[in-house]
């Protein structure tokens, strides 16, 4: 750390008879901020920030080289392909086919429900956004639904869906009751998980959009709901991209609402054609982590590394598309656009 | 008919729809507080306000409810959930603070400090783990930290010092403020950079300008201006950390135990489990009514603790505003 | 600290030209007894007012072949000036020229830029201002900035800023008071802000930031204080009190003062320089440059002014 600071007494420029002056001088070493004037406290925390600093790589690196490690130790590609099996010996238990496609098929559930909400939502909130009180409260409901536990979703989810009008989201009981389980009303829940980021996504996207866009198709006789459709839900695309991305990658990392509210079973059920498969219950890789961790029955570690590199490369995967989306809409808009650390 | 559907939608039309689907996520909320405050409602019912106090083994408690059937009776709904708050608060106090530190020092470094290079390679591993999924924090908690704590870290002497009130098995407090910690300081830090971002650059010129060194002019104006991003990170991080289920159940033992600072270091290394964790944990037997009409009023309390930190936070900006701090 | 007396007794005209070399006689203002004194001058014949002045003091910083790249772009080109002590230097030229570039260089803030890099020497009474710590240089050589820029404190918060911060050790709001109102005083403000220090300083007129400016500015103690176009943004009123301000200072500071307004260049520049491009075109005494300026591109550029 202290090897970063330039040296306090500076070396006198290096002068050589009969160099040619023009061209580059020679490189000066400045008497930059010398941290020995600072007070001893500043000193201290510029040290720690440093520690900080250093420490947030050390971790980040860590965990990525650790996963891989243990992911490309133990991870085959039978286990992409094989059904699980119910048994307590590892090399039994079969391959995580079922949960990959449960993670497949509950982020796409999810993010279907979640992206024409939010970006109406969004839609609504920018351009038209009256009354304005009201614009308000939605905004703040969204933040609400943004702070609001996974658990806590996935116990409403619980209660919501057992009620009667939704039984056909899920299967019903001899009685009666609804069973509320399924790939359906899990995705339901994971909807509003993601629904913050793409609103959020959208709506800074429509207000990036400079007024003499809109101010130029009124112009051309466009009414507003044709302006929103040709011209400014084209010109967001890409933030709705970014914010499904983003989306995505959280409804794949999501674990509570699998657990209550999927069942986190085993296997898909594969009775009744896609819409069965639907209607049932099922795990994805989060929960067969989750099941296969010392914390679960399964105690199978070797299984959760490798299901858990798989998730991650998903998830990684997903924000690497972000990256590439915000690329390309900003290429296509012409607009730099700045994420995280970039001034 | 078809004509109809085809004709452009009237500014009216589309205006009433889109306002329809944004009014959707207000009824979400309405329902999601109505549904779960009726389902909790017999546990505090029958508990009344020693609902929230510590009233014998919690553990015990909750198993009676499992086994207490599908018809109980009052008696069966008793529960005394402290030490599940106090083990939710104290993590989520714990992990908030260590996060906010660390962040705002990380957050620094990035913005102002540290050489270029570095930062490149800093800012694309704070989104990264800001997108590991928590059971993945947890599945390397529970395999690569706990080991070590149990192992190394907590001598047999210290385990037999408590032997008779708990089991110290290396799941605990400690690992659970430290993964969690790891888990939200991505997310203070992504809002901490931003606000720092966005305040005026002529403000930290016209501070250096002074002679003030830059570390000073960061925190004296910068960061003092930068407060309500900052504390907006801290309020989404914290809601991340008083909900965080999965992990929390991996790495904390997963004991009704309130552990006592007065343990000296022994606390650090005592189990615990938060409100979120038992939902996820006896989420199984939930057909149960005495328990999910207790565990329903635990997801109320972590509904109502979002609102509450909400309000703060915005409760906080307020004077700021004063001075011109924009939010 | 200067007290009132002392004030009034350095800025007697007849007490300090019977010490020898002939200072430059100052309008006396006192602005925290009578605060309207200012707009009573006849702004009209500004150059018949300005004081003449005597023999230049000693130099305080010395520009020598100046250049300033911001990436291939050189915004100033081998520029060589010299700053005096006692007398007031004011840079004009048009937009874009590299006005403000050159101020920022004397006291190293262009390093801020990623992009900007210099090459020549200035030094600070001799020493060559690489040589001494960026942050002690920057206390000695403060700067006025185009834009208002106060913090979001309080008015007192911000001109204590820079002495709270120098120190090892907080000094308290007891002590720090008189030197606040001090500055204050001096900038101008006082009398506007007297009644509530604890105002927000963002929530003051333009006029009233720059002047709060210039006061944090003064607090710091500087040797010489850098300004750009620290009136741009104000009324007739306050750029008359700013321009006696820096009258009355250029004894104790040199004071190199950007400018658009060739009037007030004028009235407060005992030196002018004219800068083109990042050219220095011409640098001459204010009389001269404005009356009878050797370059064709000065001639263009002050001709429409005074005819
Ligand atoms: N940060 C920067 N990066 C790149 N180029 C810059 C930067 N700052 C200034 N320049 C360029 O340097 C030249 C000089 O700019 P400077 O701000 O010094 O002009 P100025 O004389 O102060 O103008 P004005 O009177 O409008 O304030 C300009 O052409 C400008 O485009
Ligand atoms: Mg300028």
């Amino acid at each position: 750390m202290a090897t970063s600071m330039p040296p306090r007494t500076p070396l006198p420029p290096l002068r050589v008879p009969g160099q040619p002056t023009g061209g580059p001088p020679p490189k000066k070493r400045r008497a930059n901020e010398s941290i020995s004037t600072w007070r001893l406290t500043d000193r201290i925390g510029y040290f720690l920030m440093w520690a900080a600093g250093l420490l947030v790589v050390a971790i980040g690196l860590g965990i990525v080289g650790f996963m891989a490690i243990k992911g490309l130790q133990y991870l085959r590609p039978v286990l992409l392909t094989s059904h699980p099996q119910a048994d307590l010996d590892q090399s039994k238990s079969g391959g995580f086919f079922d949960p990959l496609v449960g993670t497949v098929l509950l982020t796409v559930i999810g993010i279907a429900i979640a992206t024409p909400i939010a970006v109406a939502t969004a839609v609504w909130i920018v351009e038209y956004g009256r009354p304005t009180w009201l614009a308000r409260v939605i905004d703040s409901g969204i933040e609400i639904i943004a702070g609001t536990p996974d658990i806590v979703l996935a116990l409403f989810g619980l209660v919501l869906f057992q009620q009667g009008i939704f039984g056909w989201m899920s299967f019903r009981a001899e009685d009666g009751a609804v069973f509320g389980r399924s790939f359906l009303t899990a995705g339901a829940m994971m909807s509003l998980i993601a629904l913050p980021m793409v609103f959020a996504a959208t709506r800074e996207g429509l207000q990036a959009v400079p007024a003499h866009v809109r101010e130029a198709s009124y112009g051309l006789g466009k009414t507003r709901a044709a302006t929103i459709r040709r011209v400014l839900l084209p010109s967001v695309k890409s933030n709705i991209s970014t914010g499904a991305a983003l989306g995505m990658g959280r409804i794949a990392g999501d674990t509570a609402i699998v657990v209550v509210l999927l069942g986190a079973s085993l296997r898909l059920d594969p009775e009744g054609g896609i819409f069965g498969i639907l209607q049932g219950t099922g795990g994805t890789l989060t929960s067969y982590v989750y099941n296969n961790s010392p914390a679960g029955e399964g105690n199978a570690a070797q299984k959760a590394y490798a299901a858990a590199f798989v998730l991650l490369l998903i998830v990684i995967g997903l924000n690497f598309a972000v990256d590439a989306i915000a690329r390309r809409g900003a290429r296509a808009n012409g607009i730099e656009t700045s994420r995280l650390g970039g001034s | 008919m078809l004509d109809r559907l085809r004709q452009p939608w009237t500014d009216r039309r589309a205006e009433l729809t889109l306002g329809a689907l944004a009014c959707s996520v207000l009824l979400v909320i309405a329902f999601m507080i109505a549904f779960i405050a009726v389902k909790a409602w017999p546990s505090f019912n029958a508990n009344g306000l020693s609902w929230f106090s510590a009233k014998g083994n919690v553990d015990q408690q909750l198993d009676a409810m499992v086994n207490s059937g599908a018809n109980p009776t009052k008696a069966d709904y008793q529960l005394g959930a402290w030490p599940l708050i106090y083990a939710t608060l104290l993590t989520t106090v714990l992990s908030a603070a260590c996060a906010l530190v660390f962040s705002l020092l990380a957050s620094i470094f990035i913005v102002e400090f540290a050489p270029e290079r570095l930062r490149r390679l800093i800012v694309p591993i704070v989104r990264l783990l800001a997108a590991v999924p928590s059971v993945v924090y947890g599945l390397i908690g529970i395999l690569v930290i706990v080991p070590f704590i149990g192992g190394s870290l907590i001598s047999p002497g210290r385990k037999e010092s408590v032997q008779y009130v708990i089991q110290l098995s290396g799941t605990s407090l400690i690992v659970a403020v430290v993964v969690l910690t790891v888990m939200i300081t991505p997310i203070m830090i992504a809002m901490t950079v931003d606000g720092l971002h966005s305040i005026p650059r002529s403000w930290k010129e016209g501070a250096v300008a002074l002679g003030v060194n830059r570390w000073r002019a960061m925190w004296t104006v910068t960061v003092r201006a930068a407060r309500p991003a900052i504390m907006a990170g801290v309020v989404l991080a914290t809601a991340r950390a008083i909900g965080e289920a999965i992990m929390i159940s991996m790495v904390a033992g997963s004991k009704g135990f309130a552990p006592n600072p007065a343990d000296g270091i022994t606390f650090l290394f005592e189990p615990l489990r938060t409100m979120a964790a038992t939902i996820v944990e006896d989420s199984e037997s939930i057909n149960a009514p005495a328990m999910q009409a207790s565990l329903y009023a635990m997801a109320l309390l972590l509904l109502a603790g979002g609102f509450v930190l909400s309000i703060g936070s915005w409760l906080a900006k307020q004077p700021l505003k004063k001075y011109g701090v924009r939010s | 600290m200067i007290t009132n007396d002392e004030r009034e007794r350095r800025m007697d005209p007849e007490q300090q030209s019977s010490s020898g070399a002939v200072p430059p006689p100052i309008r006396r203002i006192r602005v925290d007894t009578s605060p309207t004194v200012a707009p009573s001058r006849p702004t009209h014949a500004a150059e018949t007012l300005r004081p003449t002045r005597g023999a230049a003091g000693p130099e305080r910083m010395t520009i020598d072949g100046l250049s300033v790249f911001y990436g291939p772009k050189e915004a100033v080109k081998q520029v060589s000036l010299p700053i005096r002590q006692g007398e007031v230097l004011a840079l004009i030229g048009p937009s874009g020229c590299g006005k403000t570039t050159l101020l920022r260089t004397l006291n190293r803030l262009t390093e801020l830029t990623a992009s900007a890099r210099r090459e020549g020497q200035i030094t600070l009474d001799g020493t060559d201002i690489d040589d001494i710590e960026v942050t002690a240089l920057r206390r000695r050589v403060s700067m006025v900035f185009q834009q208002p820029n106060p913090f979001p404190m309080s008015v007192f918060d911000n001109v204590a800023y820079a002495l709270r911060e120098q120190g090892s050790k907080r000094p308290s709001r007891k002590v720090l008071e008189p030197y606040v109102v001090d500055a204050l005083q001096r900038a101008g403000l006082y009398d506007e802000v007297a009644h509530d220090l604890s105002h927000p300083a963002l929530r003051l007129s333009g006029g009233q930031q720059q002047r709060l400016c210039i006061a944090r500015a003064l607090a710091a103690g500087p040797e010489v204080l850098l300004m750009d176009e620290p009136c741009s943004a104000l009324d007739p009123k306050s750029t008359a009190v700013i321009e006696d301000l820096i009258l009355e200072l250029r004894e104790s500071l040199a004071i190199v003062i950007v400018t658009h307004n060739l009037q007030q260049a004028h009235r407060v520049g005992d030196h002018v320089a004219f800068m083109y491009l990042g050219d220095l075109v011409e640098y001459a005494p204010g009389d001269e440059l404005f009356t009878n300026p050797r370059a064709e591109r000065t001639r263009d550029y002050v001709g429409g002014v005074f005819g």
